[in-house]
């Protein structure tokens, strides 16, 4: 026993009273609720993981996932390798008759249409080749209708092609950063990276409206927020709640609902215009275009996303006691600067935390702009939903939502670094 | 009631009435007068009033009826910030995203003050309460008792020439908020300031003020020095509040100059002053102060009435013995003795008797 009550060891370790280290005996005797502890959390954990990372894992690894050329063209990948595409010569016989031998097995699995919509993505035209010449090319047979080349190219010229060669050469690798250029308006080509051709470029201004957009939906939602906030955290609870009622009125309606009645509210011979024109503000020829463009998309937002900015706020303006503002006043500060001074840098963590709750969710929105946005007024999200359900180019999907993903990492560590997300309290 | 109007008032209260809600009166016809430099404490149980009238005084209530003057002028329309009082508040009200100098800065930023005079007076109001090295701290960082101290620095940063303390020791543990009774009491003294302080606790309002306002129902009950109020309560209400009494019920049964005789209801007499009594068979609360009782007879006047009592229990309490007896069908009647070491220790089932000096036992009103 040392002088301070405590067994020590010869190493200095300080040991429990039969002897074992004190760490490990802490350690053990801490085991089991921390076994508890897991145990309890176990099935969301399992959930999240097989109903939520393991699909977004999955989701984001087509991203960069470029296997179907390789798989359903084995061989004419392998002698395609020897080729130079920039010698402006067509490939010699050897990679004709690997490639309609892969053909012959691709068209008994029905692949070859697959493979000509995914290598369509960056050369169009090659989806239909591949559907076409799939009729023609099953009837060849690998063993008498040789020499190949000529066979190829009297199905469909495009075979004596370069450009033709050259796109299966260039998207041959088995990873493929290709989708994430075309979701910044670029392209791989055999030549490497490059802008994509003017008429084309859309992803980013999509992103840059995107992210402008929300922006300014944010600041709308502080804008208007802010003193609903201050007016429920200031109000005596019976009037506060009834109001805080209206506020959260609007979670209660369906969002399409929400979003149909803007439309109704704002189209051309919608409750705005009309009123507007009997009211004679507006006259009946001009009315005013608020729907399907970027206005409609912000107005229709900001009410949709407005209580999430009111509640942070609320919730931390509620912390701010009375008396600090009384204690300004007292100290010879006029109302403004009380305000200014004391009360809006205390409530700054309450717009931090609902101004990025507003602007994640708002870089993702998809419904709103959908509906009332109009050409002018879709977001990023669109496009991916497009890529999903239309187009079927889930890669470029993939790599959109991967870089929106990064961007909103990006914001908030910027956010962090200025604001300090330790600021951030959402009550 | 209390009308102390003098000609060196510098707070006035005139005829100041309250109400919140139009149907009751909070505070009822208030008169009051604050000479320069006087520390008063506003004492009373909570909902008496005190608190409103130190906030009508601030300016963050309007009063209802009535004038409030400083220096002679009329502050009822005058807003909080252009009062120049210095205020310290209960939980302090220190700035929490500011620093402990830019909370000592603020009222001398808003009042246009250049920076390095700024920066003088900050530095002076922070060692004026022993907190110089501090100024780079955040409120949160600091103790109670610091953040206190330093609540007092701002309020009184700006040389006001009136402060008002809105329960400012509550928040603190015993011994600490003895050490600031006295640190408060002496720095108001030596500069001379005007203070109107609020509380509670009456061993706080009898320790540190130059008067206390005893307030009850919206009323002052009595405004006295602390001395004349503890041992010359107006009445039953005063008596019971400051310090602790012993009460005992009857009817007088004789009065003679400043003293008289009342039968309790157990059929008992005893000796008292009549306070709020003036005719025989008059209902009575008599009050008398647990270290006012004797039960040494040699103590007493021969003649002296005398209570038989017995011994219910004996606590030890240090520098004090107190003794709990049942007398007169009470057996809530408490003795206080000092410690000393001839001092006699009752035992639990001992029966003594008991008596007091006539002045000693206040006959108020029933």
């Amino acid at each position: 026993m040392s002088e301070t009550g405590q067994n020590t060891g010869q190493n200095g370790l300080v040991l429990a009273a039969d002897g074992t280290p004190l760490k490990k005996s802490l350690a053990r005797s801490l085991r089991v609720e921390k076994l508890r502890a897991l145990a309890l959390i176990a099935p969301l954990l399992l959930f999240v993981l097989f109903s939520f990372i393991w699909p977004i894992g999955e989701m984001l690894f087509r991203s960069v996932d470029n296997r179907d050329v390789g798989e359903v063209l084995p061989k004419t990948v392998a002698v395609l390798k020897d080729w130079d595409g920039t010698s402006g010569e067509l490939p010699d016989e050897t990679v004709y008759k690997a490639f309609t031998a892969d053909m012959l097995v691709a068209i008994d699995a029905k692949q070859h249409t697959k493979l000509g919509r995914r290598l369509n993505y960056e050369t169009s035209g090659i989806s239909s080749l591949f559907r076409k010449s799939g009729r023609k090319i099953k009837k060849l047979d690998l063993e008498t209708d040789g020499p190949f080349k000529e066979a190829l190219i009297k199905i469909d010229k495009k075979w004596g092609d370069v450009e033709t060669w050259k796109a299966i050469q260039t998207h041959s690798v088995k990873y493929t950063d290709g989708y994430y250029l075309a979701a910044i308006d670029m392209q791989r080509t055999p030549e490497g990276a490059a802008a994509q051709s003017e008429d084309k470029r859309i992803m980013m201004t999509l992103f840059k409206r995107t992210l402008w957009m929300s922006m300014i939906i944010t600041g709308m939602c502080v804008l208007l927020g802010y003193p609903v906030a201050w007016i429920l955290a200031n109000l005596p609870a019976r009037s506060a709640n009834l109001l805080m009622i209206l506020v959260l009125l609007p979670f209660w309606t369906s969002l399409l609902v929400r979003t149909s009645a803007w439309k109704v509210m704002l189209q051309q011979q919608g409750v705005i215009n009309e009123v507007l024109v009997w009211l004679g503000m507006v006259a009946d020829d001009s009315r005013l275009v608020i729907i399907n463009n970027q206005f409609g998309t912000i107005t229709a937002m900001t009410h949709i996303l407005l209580p999430f900015m009111i509640l942070p706020m609320y919730s931390v303006m509620q912390t701010i006691q009375p008396t600090y503002l009384r204690a300004a006043k007292s100290l010879g500060a006029t109302n403004w600067t009380a305000f200014w001074r004391v009360y809006f840098p205390q409530s700054i963590p309450g717009i931090g935390a609902g101004s990025i709750l507003v602007f994640i969710l708002s870089i993702g929105y998809y419904i709103t702009p959908e509906i009332v946005g109009g050409a002018k007024g879709v977001f990023i999200s669109n496009r991916i939903a497009y890529h999903i359900s239309s187009s079927g180019n889930w890669g470029l999907a993939a790599a959109l939502g991967a870089i929106l993903l990064a961007v909103v990492l990006v914001l908030y560590w910027v956010y962090d670094k200025i604001v300090g997300i330790d600021n951030v309290k959402l009550g | 009631m209390a009308d102390t109007h003098s000609g060196d008032a510098f707070v006035e209260f005139e005829r100041v009435q309250k109400s919140y809600d139009g149907e009751v009166l909070v505070v009822k016809d208030l008169n009051l007068s604050i000479p320069k430099g006087e520390f008063l404490t506003m004492l009373g149980p909570s909902g008496s009033g005190k608190t409103t009238c130190l906030m009508m005084l601030a300016g963050f209530e309007t009063a209802t009826h009535g004038e409030i003057k400083i220096d002679g002028v009329s502050i009822n329309n005058i807003p909080p910030h252009k009062r120049g009082i210095g205020m310290v508040f209960q939980n302090y009200a220190l700035f929490p995203h500011m620093t402990i100098a830019e909370n000592l800065s603020f009222p001398l930023e808003v009042r246009k003050i250049g920076k390095s005079d700024r920066e003088a007076k900050v530095k002076r109001a922070l060692d004026m309460v022993e907190m110089g090295d501090f100024g780079g701290r955040r409120p949160a960082q600091l103790s109670g008792g610091q953040q206190q101290r330093i609540a007092l620095a701002r309020a009184l940063v700006f040389e006001p020439e009136l402060v008002l303390m809105d329960e400012p020791l509550g928040a603190l543990d015993k011994q600490l908020r003895e050490k600031m009774q006295f640190e408060i009491t002496h720095l108001a003294h030596s500069l001379g300031i005007t203070t109107v302080y609020v509380t509670h606790d009456q061993t706080e309002a009898l320790t540190m003020s130059d008067r206390v306002a005893v307030f009850d129902d919206g009323r002052i009950q009595q405004i006295d020095p602390p001395d004349v109020l503890y041992e010359n309560p107006k009445n039953a209400f005063v008596a019971q509040f400051i310090g602790e009494n012993n009460t005992l019920h009857g009817t007088v049964k004789s009065i003679s100059g400043d003293e008289c005789v009342v039968v309790l209801d157990s059929g008992e007499e005893i000796d008292a002053m009549p306070v709020n009594v003036s005719k025989v068979g008059e209902r009575t609360t008599v009050s008398i102060r647990p270290e006012r009782v004797e039960f040494d007879k040699s103590r007493l006047h021969a003649d002296a009435h005398t209570l038989k009592a017995e011994v219910l229990e004996f606590i030890y309490m240090g520098d004090i013995f107190r003794t709990r007896l049942r007398v007169a069908g009470t057996d809530e009647f408490i003795i206080k003795s000092r410690n000393a070491p001839d001092q006699t220790r009752l035992k639990p089932g001992e029966h003594v008797e008991i008596g007091w000096l006539a002045r000693d036992c206040r006959a108020l009103e029933a």
